[in-house]
């Protein structure tokens, strides 16, 4: 079967809730309208539709778009060896939907992951807890209004949290009008 | 308010018999253990909070992250050429095979993987192959010597060591190569290369042989590998395991041949893939890994084609510095392209590309324009670590170097 015949398995199935899929490069996208019913979505593709393997999970902040999350789940199937992606979008004042460890027990890191690095909630995740930034740690990293310098937070057990990576380094541009003289600081005669 | 009861423990030989009743409740607890961040056996800085009863694991979580860097944030904020220098430090064993899978997820969301020049598809299987048996000969190595077998790791590193030397007259650096361009290659292979490297073929092959020798039929890494760790086919699938550690739970997927990209399906080579799932099905197919890459290698430098290594577009690779100080078009392309990045279409791509660990895959949505709205790295050390919760409890503590040199896994993949 190939991924558009599996696409439109979905789409018959559920005809209220998904929208045509789009092709681009040769790969398929379905989107999903309501987010609640994302695990029946993902059970009925692997249950009836052999998509055994959840390659990736991941979810995209739109910015002052509406509604304000993307997540994205890649799925594969060994038995017809075809991808197929799947997009639902979350408001921001909701900011959680269903998990699908119970689908696919890899999703268990990747749900952790989205919710350290976007603050998105999976509902029925087992051990839903940040995984890369340490846990209290106040921030979303990846939501595209945390600055790239990183922002300071007030944790009394790590040991300093300024957004050092670009402040004073030897070859870091600081910004503002001055010129290059000014801006670089290679260029500043060493005291 | 809770009671607040001390215990006082001067010295065991002058312990009263009261005191001993008094800490009978604690006897027989189960022991919490912590394990890493900074373990040898963890290779790198991974760090396992583990439960235990006696010597028998009862609970394990692995804790992540020590090394996240921001990959992903970082590449949301330059163009796609200028994020190849990180790719080099997501698996930092195989750095020329990240840099391979990048670039080939950027031209397919640039549409352009078709016109790649054949001699620059060999030179990247080249590379691929090369970054798979370095990858190998360390995860080996240091599989070995966890496991007590400490002569593997100097015969592989020695190897290794000529693979630097290769890498390092292809790129001009040992580990951060950096190699890949979108649309190409930052350089063609230096003259003599090919020669070296079928020398290379021919004495890596002996070394393997050697590495075989002292633990295919080796009774104490028998002892320690075998049965241990098993992961079931359905598990693997479950917990989403790619690379040599899905195909030694018995199912026979690789990338390269169910989905081949570059010349792939050009060469002939085997996909090895074990029974039981076990440390030693896993041993056994890195192993066997590494005659097929070798193979492949041998195959290339036969067949490598002469010509271009770059696409003939200026919107996509860099003019040649001679165009660009003497013609006006190159001049413009060399501008836009640096400042601006190739103008990629609006759209999303996932590409996956068979690595030394598994399966490395960049997701990148594109709202058009030089840089990437968001890229995701789907890291397949972090996927196959995931496991590890679920199959840690029931083994013994001593089991865990074992299973965590087969799994084969690098943190900076992991954490990014």
């Amino acid at each position: 079967m190939t991924a558009k015949q599996l696409a439109k398995k979905i789409q018959s199935q559920f005809k209220t809730i998904t929208s045509d899929a789009i092709e681009f490069r040769g790969e398929f996208t379905v989107g999903i309208l309501d987010s609640n019913q994302i695990s029946e979505v993902c059970c009925f593709a692997k249950e009836e539709l052999a998509f055994d393997y959840l390659v990736d999970l991941c979810t995209i902040d739109n910015d002052d778009e509406t509604p304000r999350w993307t997540v994205v789940y890649h799925m594969y199937s060994y038995k017809h060896f075809q991808h197929l992606r799947l997009k639902v979008s979350v408001s921001e004042e909701e900011s959680k939907l269903p998990s699908v460890t119970s689908v696919w027990r890899t999703a268990n890191w990747h749900e952790r992951e989205a919710f350290d690095m976007m603050g998105i909630e999976f509902i029925g995740h087992p051990d839903l807890r940040r995984i890369l930034m340490w846990e209290g740690y106040p921030y979303y990293p990846l939501r595209k209004d945390f600055p790239l310098a990183g922002k300071s937070s007030e944790m009394p057990d790590v040991a300093f949290t300024d957004p050092i990576p670009l402040e004073g380094g030897p070859f870091v541009t600081t910004s503002g009008g001055q010129d290059s003289a000014d801006r670089e600081p290679r260029s500043r005669t060493p005291e | 308010m809770a009671e607040v009861r001390n215990i006082e423990i001067s010295d065991s030989a002058v312990r009263s018999a009261e005191a001993i009743d008094e800490l009978q409740d604690l006897q027989g607890e189960k022991m919490t253990l912590n394990m890493g961040p900074s373990h040898p056996a963890t290779h790198g800085v991974l760090r396992l909070s583990l439960e235990l009863d006696g010597e028998i694991i009862t609970k394990a979580d692995p804790e992540i992250g020590y090394l996240h860097r921001g990959d992903e944030k970082i590449a949301e904020n330059m163009t796609y050429n200028q994020f190849i220098p990180y790719t080099d430090r997501l698996d930092y064993l195989a750095p020329l095979a990240n840099n391979v899978a990048y670039a080939l997820a950027v031209e397919k969301l640039l549409g352009v993987e078709g016109e790649l020049p054949e001699r620059c598809k060999y030179i990247r299987v080249i590379c691929c192959e090369l970054a798979r048996i370095s990858a190998h000969l360390l995860g080996l190595g240091a599989f070995a010597m966890d496991v007590g077998a400490l002569t593997v790791f100097l015969h592989t590193f020695n190897e290794r060591e000529k693979i630097y030397n290769l890498i390092e007259a292809l790129t001009g650096a040992r580990f951060t190569t950096t190699y890949t361009r979108i649309g190409g290659l930052s350089r063609d292979l230096p003259e003599g290369w090919t020669g070296e490297l079928g020398k290379f073929t021919k004495e890596v092959s002996v070394a393997i042989e050697e590495a075989d020798k002292l633990l295919t039929r080796n009774k104490i890494f028998i002892d320690r590998t075998k049965g241990v760790g098993v992961i079931s086919r359905d598990e693997a699938i479950d917990f989403g395991l790619t690379g040599p550690n899905l195909r030694g739970s018995n199912i026979e997927y690789d990338l390269r041949k169910a989905h081949p990209y570059l010349v792939y399906d050009q060469l002939d080579f085997d996909i090895p893939y074990g029974e039981v799932g076990d440390c030693y099905d896993r041993y056994l197919i890195r192993m066997e890994e590494m005659r097929q890459s070798v193979r492949i290698l041998d195959q290339c430098i036969t067949k490598l084609p002469n010509g271009p290594v770059n696409i003939d577009d200026g919107k996509i690779v860099l003019p040649k510095k001679q165009k660009v100080l003497s013609s006006m078009e190159e001049l413009i392309h060399q501008f836009m392209l640096v400042t601006q990045g190739q103008n990629a279409p609006v759209g999303e791509v996932y590409f996956g590309a068979e690595n030394p660990k598994g399966e490395l895959g960049f997701y990148i949505f594109s709202k058009g324009g030089g840089v990437p709205y968001r890229m995701k790295i789907r890291a397949p050390s972090f996927v196959n670590l995931s496991i590890l919760s679920h199959m840690l409890p029931g083994h013994m503590m001593s089991d865990i170097v074992a299973i965590l040199g087969s799994l084969d896994f690098v943190m900076g993949e992991c954490d990014r």
